[in-house]
Formats: structure tokens, C-alpha cells, sequence
């Protein structure tokens, strides 16, 4: 068992073309470093500088958008299938 | 170029003045790799402001299940600016460039005798204007 990713089509250069790939981790923090190490440079595209989930992705844990969660420390479990997205957003 | 029809064209302009003097916005999709903009969702704008718009997260995740489901692609993603041009502020293109395959359609609610629509293609923090085709009856 492990942990489903869906990946949007804007980040799918970081998994081959990928819609989906697998991951593991205690929480999201974790399973977006292990994710790295396969598809480097995806966690930089998820995580700022501070540590915190990028403000141009939006994050859901089972349909559960995790900023109403524990955001990046959000614990994640083995069958848990994440889903990212861009945010539509503007000024 | 954008080719819409006479009845999404409308309905995105009414929903802007609409929500006025908040930004409004929303996508139409349509079937995938057609470039056709056929069925109109307004969405909300979780920010409620006049000077921002953010899709509502839940809505966000139905919204691409619906397109998956439909085999449906986002064709025009729009919104409206209360007080300034239809033209993509700072903010509309960072967004935006996470977006590149959609149509970004900024309608102007300044002045409320006039229509300002206008649509661009945002790709890495370039702006491209494009014309706009309103076509008669549906797409």
C-alpha cells in the first residue's frame, strides 16, 4: 500500500506525463520529500521557502482541502489519496 | 483568437454585473482539444472582494472532476475587475500562469453603460492579448 498523488497537467513535466503516482510519508511534508527523490523539483513547486504549502496549488486530503486540515503537517496514512491542483485565483 | 457565443458572452457579463462591485468569476467548458467554449459555471468567489477573486476550493475539486468525468477541458477561465481596465493585473498573471491552457477572459464593470471583454493567453508571465469572435447562437 501507499499513498495516490494526482498530479495536475501543469506539474505532469515532474512525473513523465504522469496523471498519478505513489508516494509515503507520516505526514505531507513527508510524502512531498519522498516524492522529490523521484520527481525532482515537484516539491519545490508545493512548498515555499518557509516551509508552507505554495499559495498557487491547492491540496486536498480525500476531497478535504488540507489547509483546513494541518496544512503541510497534515498526517497522511497508507490508501489516503491526495489531490493537487492549481488554484484559480487573481486580482 | 476566442470564438464564444452570443448566449455565454452574456451570461458571463450579467454574472459580473451581477456581483458587482465584487470581483466575479468562472469557467466554460467545453470538449477536449475543441477550443470551444459550450457550458457556462459561474463559480464563487471565496475572497468576496473587490480587488481579488480565488475559486472556492470544494467547487475547485468538483470542478475538475466534472471536466475529467466529461472528458472536458476548461476553455475560458474569466473574471471581472471592479474598478480598473479588463487587462490581467500582477496577480492575474502569476495565477494565470498555472493555467496556460485556458483562455483568460477579464470583463470591466467600471463604467456600467459600457462592456470591456477581453481575452488573453498567460503563459510563464507573458501576456498575449487575443481578439475576441462572438458568434451568433451556440457554439
Amino acid at each position: 500500500m501507499a499513498i495516490e498523488v494526482r498530479i495536475p497537467t501543469i506539474l505532469r513535466n515532474y512525473t513523465g506525463g504522469e496523471k498519478s503516482v505513489e508516494g509515503n510519508g507520516e505526514t505531507l511534508g513527508d510524502l512531498f520529500t519522498d516524492l522529490d527523490s523521484r520527481h525532482s523539483g515537484l516539491r519545490g513547486r508545493l512548498v515555499n521557502d518557509d516551509g508552507g504549502l505554495n499559495r498557487f496549488v491547492n491540496v486536498y486530503l480525500n476531497d478535504e482541502d488540507v489547509r483546513f486540515l494541518g496544512g503541510i503537517e497534515t498526517p497522511v496514512a497508507d490508501g489516503n489519496v491526495v489531490t493537487i491542483l492549481p488554484a484559480v485565483a487573481g486580482g | 483568437m476566442l470564438r464564444i457565443g452570443q448566449d455565454v458572452y452574456d451570461a458571463i457579463v450579467a454574472h459580473a454585473r451581477r456581483d458587482h462591485p465584487d470581483e466575479a468569476c468562472g469557467v466554460v467548458t467545453g470538449p477536449a482539444g475543441s477550443d470551444r467554449p459550450v457550458t457556462f459555471r459561474p463559480m464563487l468567489n471565496a475572497a468576496r472582494s473587490p480587488t481579488f477573486f480565488e475559486f472556492e476550493s470544494g467547487e475547485l475539486l468538483q470542478l475538475y472532476r466534472d471536466v475529467d468525468d466529461r472528458d472536458e477541458d476548461i476553455v475560458v477561465i474569466y473574471h471581472s475587475h471592479t474598478a480598473t481596465e479588463a487587462y490581467p493585473s500582477r496577480t492575474d498573471i502569476t495565477f494565470g500562469s498555472n493555467s496556460p491552457e485556458s483562455h483568460w477572459v477579464l470583463v470591466s464593470t467600471r463604467d456600467p453603460e459600457t462592456v470591456e471583454f477581453r481575452s488573453f493567453r498567460i503563459v510563464d508571465g507573458e501576456v498575449t492579448e487575443e481578439p475576441v469572435e462572438v458568434a451568433n447562437g451556440k457554439m
